[in-house]
């Protein structure tokens, strides 16, 4: 008995050929799922998490309403004209007592001394004496520190006993709340961050616009030769690549540095005289050169992946038809390395605005990037709120220069070695 | 690249132009690598060469830097401290990567650019930022200072490696070679140890390797996270770098240097074996 054109296919055990098929998919989808899942569990804790974790930090303000939970409650029908009533006072007192008797205040002082300087000695020399503080509390709080009869400071505490604040964010492009709520540059001499963050998009872009040119040559070098010699010439490029940062970085020490083996032959050839050795190191000439050396394997590799799948009769072809070699040239090859382009200088210049250890060890005072400030934030200042802050300005640029790269080239088509 | 007999003397004097500017680009490529190497066997502690090295007067040379490295309790805690850490952190990627990509490679995999994307962030996320990042939780969840800490902050720096490598062996991977496998008479497990497991071997290894040398070059992650007990090499050189700065640091180098063209070998063998085995001749 034949079936009908009309009725549906089936398999062998009867069910209609549609429904195993999409059965079968939907077990595959899973099986797959199920195999991503251990290693995207793993992420989502180990890496996932602190970053989410540091972009919370970078807003998070709980210091104030931790501290000063009375004072807090207090100031909330305040309305800022003027100073507050003796309630608002009363309340900061017994806060203060309370927190000296935890010895909590530390905190509480050095994240209000980030917005107005002053605050830290005013909270703790207040807490210190306020086990004896009388009514009127408004009198003698004034008395222990002038900083209460301001009402600026006032203002800062009620602004600061939000659950969040924007003030880390406005420190790490050297702006401030002003008393006024406006926001401000910070004065001359305190500015930055700004600077720092100009300094590590420029240097990159210059460490970038070298490696390409830099590499390009190399790249078309290694694209055309046979395979056995071209194989050969790229060890010259793996080797670097392949060698440890530190060990790349010390010995562009010893070679830069004013007693180093490039002064030293200078000096023994005459060009340079004893006393006027060369400063390459310790500035930013320092840091361009030893991150170009650094990373100028990564433009290489992309360029000679995508150089290596022009056919060289292009170019012949080119010539045959009465191109000059630079009209050729410029016409026909180069148009077809703008990917391998694109895909070289996106990852140098996403991976050399995240260096650290070069300019921290090369970069002196002037080669420093935006990226050894996270690092005296985290270690030297502890301004922990702040480092977040400039963290997660960086981490914002950094994936946008993902982004484009991933929809230019595509990560998966990322080869290694 | 050999000169077209066409060429004009013009182009003649730019290609050996060109070959001059490529001969320069690889110096500066590999001379800073071969520069320390004999400085490290300087006998005076400076980072440069002396008179007498220049002479190639043997008083001038001394094995010292090594003897200081091989006899400093410091540097030996170092290297053990590295190995551990390397080698726990790459088997936990490795593992978990491997894993990961055979689902990845998978035709049915869903969400596969998202997933993809999120599992390859580590390597693009500057090192700072994870560090930042892993110090503030970390300390949180009492694993600051620890070694399983370390450990496991690397094998997230790591995972991305393993990951790049194995799906791309397995997107080359003939899977018609399975299924002619089962025809010959093959079992699935025979299959899998016979055909699948030494052609997917090679790219396993190779992102082993990426992601051990990873670890054991990283010093921003465990400068943040790690205690004075785990101390690794790179955390050495790098306080050698910046505190008493001696040349024992460059005999640590050139080690260093002899690793990696070690490694080098490794993955070109490995690379060579994988083609030979794809029937894919050298050219």
């Amino acid at each position: 008995m034949s079936e009908s054109p009309e009725a549906p296919l089936r398999t062998a055990d009867g069910v209609p050929l549609k429904v195993s098929l999409r059965r079968t998919v939907r077990r595959s989808k899973i099986k797959a799922l199920l195999l991503v899942t251990p290693l995207l569990a793993f992420l989502i804790i180990a890496f996932v998490m602190p970053i989410v974790e540091m972009l919370w930090r970078s807003v998070d303000n709980p210091e104030v309403s931790t501290y000063l939970p009375r004072t807090a409650a207090a100031l909330e029908r305040w309305d800022g004209t003027d100073l507050p009533d003796e309630e608002a006072f009363a309340a900061l007192a017994e806060d203060l007592r309370v927190g000296q008797a935890e010895r909590s205040m530390g905190t509480l002082a050095s994240r209000l001394n980030y917005e107005k300087s002053g605050m830290r000695s005013a909270i703790s020399r207040t807490a210190r004496g306020a086990a004896n503080l009388e009514p009127p509390f408004r009198e003698s709080l004034v008395d222990a520190h002038r900083a209460w009869g301001e009402t600026d400071t006032w203002r800062l505490i009620k602004r600061e006993s939000r659950p969040f604040t924007p003030s880390y964010y406005l420190a790490a492009v050297d702006r401030q709340m002003s008393p006024d709520g406006e926001i401000v540059k910070v004065p001359e001499h305190m500015r930055v961050h700004a600077t720092l963050f100009w300094r590590t998009l420029w240097m990159s872009a210059v460490i970038t616009g070298l490696t390409l040119l830099l590499g390009y040559p190399v790249a078309f070098l290694l694209a055309s030769l046979p395979a056995r010699r071209s194989n050969l010439l790229m060890i010259l490029v793996l080797l670097p690549f392949w060698t440890s940062l530190l060990v790349r970085t010390t010995t562009w020490i010893a070679i830069l540095q004013s007693q180093g083996v490039l002064n030293d032959v200078m000096v023994a050839l005459g060009v340079v005289a004893d006393e006027a050795r060369w400063q390459m190191i310790h500035n930013k000439m320092g840091t361009i050169i030893a991150m170009t050396h650094i990373l100028l394997p990564f433009m290489i590799l992309p360029l000679y992946s995508v150089m290596k799948t022009i056919p060289p009769s292009y170019m012949r072809a080119a010539r045959s038809l009465g191109g000059k070699p630079f009209l050729s040239f410029r016409r026909v090859y180069f148009p077809l390395t703008i990917p391998g382009i694109a895909a070289g200088g996106i990852l140098v210049f996403i991976l050399s605005i995240g260096y650290y250890i070069t300019p921290a060890l090369v970069g002196g005072q002037s080669g420093r990037f935006i990226t050894n400030y996270i690092a005296y934030h985290m270690q030297t200042s502890l301004n922990w709120g702040l480092a977040a802050a400039i963290a997660s300005i960086l981490l914002f640029v950094v994936i946008i220069c993902y982004l484009v790269f991933n929809r230019l080239i595509g990560v998966d088509k990322v080869k290694l070695g | 690249m050999a000169i077209p007999s066409y060429a004009t003397r013009g182009e003649r004097i730019w290609h050996y132009l060109f070959l001059g500017i490529c001969g320069l680009v690889f110096l500066f490529l590999i001379g800073p690598l071969l520069v320390i190497i004999p400085l490290s066997f300087n006998s005076q502690p400076y980072f440069t060469f002396s008179k007498e090295m220049l002479t190639f007067d043997p008083a001038g040379y001394s094995l010292r830097w090594y003897h200081d490295f091989f006899t400093s309790s410091a540097w030996l805690n170092a290297i053990k401290n590295s190995f551990i850490i390397g080698i726990a952190s790459t088997f936990l990627a490795t593992v978990l990567g491997t894993v990961a990509a055979l689902g990845l490679s998978s035709r049915y995999m869903p969400a596969r650019g998202v997933i993809m994307a999120l599992l390859i962030s580590p390597m693009i996320v500057p090192l700072i930022i994870s560090a930042a990042a892993m110090f503030f939780f970390f300390s949180k969840v009492n694993l600051a200072q620890t070694y399983v800490g370390v450990i496991l902050a690397h094998t997230a720096l790591g995972i991305p490696f393993v990951i790049i490598t194995v799906t791309a062996t397995l997107s080359s991977f003939d899977t018609t070679l399975i299924r002619a496998a089962h025809s010959l008479g093959a079992n699935p497990t025979r299959t899998f140890f016979k055909v699948v497991l030494p052609l997917v071997t090679p790219g396993v290894v190779s992102g082993a390797l990426f992601a051990f040398i990873t670890s054991f070059d990283e010093v921003v992650v465990v400068l943040f996270i790690a205690g004075p007990e785990q101390r690794t090499m790179p955390i050495q050189m790098w306080s050698g770098i910046r505190e008493q700065i001696s040349p024992t640091i460059l005999a640590v180098a050139t080690l260093l240097v002899l690793l990696s063209m070690l490694l080098l070998t490794t993955l070109e063998l490995l690379r060579r074996r994988s083609e030979r085995l794809r029937g894919v001749t050298p050219e």
